[in-house]
């Protein structure tokens, strides 16, 4: 097992993605952040945290829970479902940040995407995640990416957030 | 969770609270624009009805539909009680048909149960009744409503006083619901004539008592069963008006109730007999949400069982 | 064309070392035995009088789908029984001379086992006019047992009268012992699993009431009374109560009675349904002890056939009765004698003596010089397993299927001739 991002270095790539997100947007009026649960909800509300104190105005964020929609729930055992809570201001033609904790195959954006579709027709959608680790199986890509991590298929990641983790940490395990 | 949902004495606590806690969820995304889900895409789910029951029928249909999956509704009119065509021969067309969900009401005890253990098809089963056996899904929504209206939005009933009155010995809704709210927790006590409990009640572990009118304020909730007219033939209570004198929810009995006591019944209701009409209707009875929370309690019962696999 | 054997290196139930002589179709002295005798070594084996069934239903005629005279001897024999007696619910019913000795001459036409037919006591078993007993008796069938079986005589008027009017010719009246009304629409025994299962219950109390007013009645007319398939504890109290009062009465258990219970039910399979049906486990515990003091005189089997449609469907819909003629002495042995209840020369009385004794069946229940040689010689070493495609009997409704037990018949003789080995 290796630690791949301490505390520190989560912060510091989640600050930089703020940035990029605000750069690229020319700003955060028509922002609205939503995560994927588990791990991606809580980076979502550290992320919505840091980009309003930049900005200085409430940013619009929420949850997606993307279960339901998975077109993989027959290989394994089915999951309890994770929450979605869509702000007041809705999803419609705005730009909208999908977080996630780690980007693999990419089905869980696409059933993200499927999912957020249901709620109306964002103006953009992007998509921002704190590790990408190769692998995919769709035609998927971050527009913003904490840490680009080449593993093997057989690797896990693993990403630990205090707010149910006891503490900030992004390590691997099974690495020969 | 096991691949079929037979009788609530095969979950486990944890499992009985995570269907209430997916119901929840489901029921929070289906209040939304959002009305279905893909989960389901592709799957066929039967409901095989050998009982009139449109209220259950539909309710299980508006899931299943909310999951995408196809639904075949299958109506075998008079029961192979009746010999028409057989509880076999029917299991072998469903398999045939590719059916990845049988969802079954039967007038025999224990017919879901030979549907799900003989190695006649292969989809998973879904106890919708099963005679005077039980009822899970009933007794699942019915948990969901109580907690609901009286508890956290997650979580167990730990604590809450459960009056269940009436035609216990016959009822699938009361077998159902005594093992599962005192699963989760809940003192269950059963108000009956002994005509109407089974001998071996004492087994149950629940209170039982045959008078309807002492202690009435300690109740959280009191369900009412469904009597059948018919059951005084056999002796079972001398008329309907002393049933209704003696345990029927009336005006006066509704008048003593707490102030939080929820008044819920499984339906259809014979009004005037088991429940009076300004009971039915008052603003304790939460039997409209039953229904409601029918459909939400199905999804969450139809993916856990059919959503992994 | 008549063989003459000599069995050595035998032993009998109690153990002791024995040797058979048969000569014309019945046992002889050793020294008496024909010089041209075949001599057997029966090195292993115990031999046994035949086995004797008080309780077997042979479904011809009216349901040759489920069982005839011939296959139900076949699976008596390879059960040991060189005895049965056939009861009249059959279509039509046995309520005439004439059905009975139809039934009678197709048992002596196969040879394989004695088959004697009970005569219904009632008038197409409808427990309202009595049937011409008399005539049942003096026919070639020589009705000796009278029963309704699969109905009880419900009416105590006519109990009454049945039991008096067979005194004439020494008949035996044998109830079913279950109140209708009682038990109306009832699946199983009525207690802790039949309120959880959902099943409409059948209280002890429907079957103990009618015996206890037919010990009474008996007590007061004096005629043979015979209770059939005793289930529960308080059958066995009204009986040992009864005998010891001076009343006339024998009683039988059902091997399935000594050893399975309404537990079984939780499955809903219907091979569990049985009537009378299963029922606790003290119960179980009751009947054998019944057995071993002697309150219950013999064990029989209920050998009830069905079709696999009857069994393979809802409980409720599905028909009572499970086949025993093939597992009885296995079934028995497993709750008596391996239990360390019982000697199993005592078992051995209560399935061949006693029933021989009730039946008036000459001939059967004993290895004694002079008698017809209607003997079995077992294997109590040797375990068997109970599997589909080895049960004789048409219908394959066994709650063993698939258990192994203990005791293995291997020979049966009817009157000197081998009917069955293996
Ligand atoms: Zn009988």
């Amino acid at each position: 097992m290796s630690i791949v991002l301490d505390q520190a270095e989560i912060a510091r790539a989640l600050k930089r993605i703020a940035h990029e997100i605000i750069e690229r947007n020319k700003g955060v009026s028509n922002l609205v952040i939503i995560g994927i649960p588990t791990r991606g909800s809580f980076l979502a509300a550290r992320l919505t945290k840091i980009l309003s104190s930049l900005e200085g105005v409430e940013i619009n964020s929420g949850y997606l829970d993307t279960t339901m929609y998975r077109d993989d729930l027959r290989n394994s055992a089915p999951r309890s479902l994770g929450r979605t809570e869509i702000p007041l201001s809705g999803v419609h033609d705005r730009d909208v940040v999908l977080v996630d904790d780690v980007l693999f195959s990419g089905r869980t954006i696409r059933a993200a995407l499927d999912a957020l579709s249901e709620h109306g027709r964002p103006k953009t959608v992007q998509l921002a995640v704190l590790i990408d680790r190769g692998h995919r199986e769709l035609p998927i890509r971050a527009d913003y990416v904490g840490k680009n991590l080449p593993t093997n298929r057989n690797e896990r990641v693993q990403v630990c957030l205090s707010e149910i983790d006891d503490l900030d940490q992004v390590k691997i395990e099974g690495r020969a | 969770m096991n691949r079929h949902l037979l009788s609530i004495a095969d979950l486990s606590k944890e499992e009985a609270v995570n269907l209430l806690d997916t119901a929840a969820e489901l029921a929070r995304v289906t209040e939304t624009p959002v009305k279905k889900l893909p989960t389901l895409r592709g799957r066929t789910i039967v409901n095989l009805f050998f009982e009139d029951s449109t209220r259950t029928r539909i309710s299980f249909e508006a899931a299943a539909k909310r999951l995408s999956a196809d639904v075949i509704n299958f109506s075998a009119k008079g029961s192979s009680l009746s010999k028409g065509e057989s509880l076999k021969d029917t299991a072998l067309t469903l398999q045939a048909m590719g059916a990845d969900g049988v969802v079954i009401r039967h007038p025999a005890s224990g017919a879901a149960h030979r549907l799900a253990s003989q190695k006649w098809m292969s989809g998973c089963v879904i106890n919708a009744g099963d005679g005077t056996h039980e009822h899970p899904t009933q007794a699942l929504l019915d948990a969901f409503t109580i907690r609901e209206n009286l508890k956290e939005p997650s979580g167990d009933l730990a604590g809450l006083n459960v009056a269940i009155v009436g035609d216990v010995l016959h009822s699938r809704v009361a077998r159902s619901n005594v093992l599962l709210l005192q699963k989760l927790g809940a003192i269950v006590t059963l108000i009956a004539p002994p005509t109407l409990l089974p001998v071996a009640v004492n087994t149950w572990g629940c209170n039982v008592k045959y008078d309807f009118d002492s202690d009435l304020n300690s109740f959280d909730v009191v369900m009412m069963l469904r009597v059948q007219r018919e059951r005084m033939e056999d002796a079972f209570f001398p008329s309907e008006r002393e049933y209704a004198r003696r345990y029927g929810l009336n005006a006066a009995r509704l008048s003593l109730l707490n102030s939080r006591c929820i008044v819920m019944h499984p339906g259809p209701m014979n009004r005037g007999l088991e429940i009076s009409a300004d009971s039915a209707d008052s603003d304790k009875s939460v039997i409209v949400d039953q229904v409601k929370n029918g459909v939400a309690v199905r999804m969450a019962a139809l993916y856990l069982l059919l959503g992994g696999e | 064309m008549s063989i003459n054997y000599l069995l050595k290196n035998l032993k009998d139930a109690s153990g002791k070392r024995i040797e058979l002589a048969i000569s014309n179709g019945r046992f002889v002295e050793v020294k008496d035995a024909a010089p041209d005798s075949e001599i057997i070594d029966g090195k292993g084996l115990t031999a046994i009088p035949g086995l004797v069934d008080l309780h077997t239903h042979l479904r011809e005629p009216g349901k040759e789908d489920a069982e005839t005279v011939l296959s139900g001897s076949k699976a008596a024999a390879a059960g040991g029984f060189t005895a049965i007696s056939a009861m009249p619910n059959t279509n039509p019913i046995a309520d005439t001379a004439g059905v009975v000795e139809q039934v009678f001459r197709l048992g002596i036409s196969h040879g394989i086992c004695d088959v004697f037919p009970i005569g219904a006591v009632t008038l197409g078993q409808q427990g309202k006019i009595l049937s011409e007993m008399g005539a049942m008796r003096s026919s070639e069938a020589k009705v000796r047992i009278f029963s309704d079986d699969g109905h009880c005589v419900w009416d105590s008027l006519v109990m009454r009268r049945a039991l008096e009017y067979v005194k004439a010719f020494d008949g035996v009246i044998a109830q079913h012992a279950q109140d209708p009304r009682l038990t109306h629409g009832s699946q199983m025994n009525e207690g802790e699993v039949s309120a959880a299962l959902g099943l409409k219950g059948w209280p002890a109390a429907a079957e103990e009431s009618i015996i206890a007013r037919d010990l009474l009645l008996n007590e007061h007319v004096g005629s043979r009374l015979h209770i059939c398939h005793l289930t529960t504890i308080g059958g066995v109290e009204l009986i040992r109560w009864a005998k010891k009062r001076g009343i006339q009465v024998t009683a039988e258990v059902t091997p399935h009675h000594l050893l399975l219970t309404d537990e079984l039910a939780r499955s809903y399979d219907p091979l569990y349904k049985v009537n009378p049906p299963l029922r606790t486990e003290r119960d179980v515990m009751a009947l054998r002890e019944g057995v071993v003091d002697g309150t219950i005189d013999v064990i029989a089997t209920d050998h009830a056939p069905h079709p696999a449609e009857d069994k393979d469907c809802e409980w409720a819909a599905a028909a009572f009765g499970m086949i025993g003629l093939e597992t009885a002495l296995s079934v028995s042995y497993k709750a008596l004698v391996e239990s360390g209840l019982m000697r199993f020369e005592d078992l051995v009385e209560r399935m061949s003596g006693a029933p021989a004794r009730i039946g008036r069946y000459e001939g059967h229940g004993s290895l004694a010089i002079g008698n017809e040689a209607n003997f079995t010689l077992v294997d109590t070493a040797t375990n068997w397993r109970v599997e589909t495609p080895e049960i004789r009997s048409k219908s394959k409704n066994s709650p063993y299927l698939g258990l192994e037990l203990p005791v293995t018949v291997r020979h049966t003789y009817l009157r000197g001739k081998e009917v069955f080995s293996q």
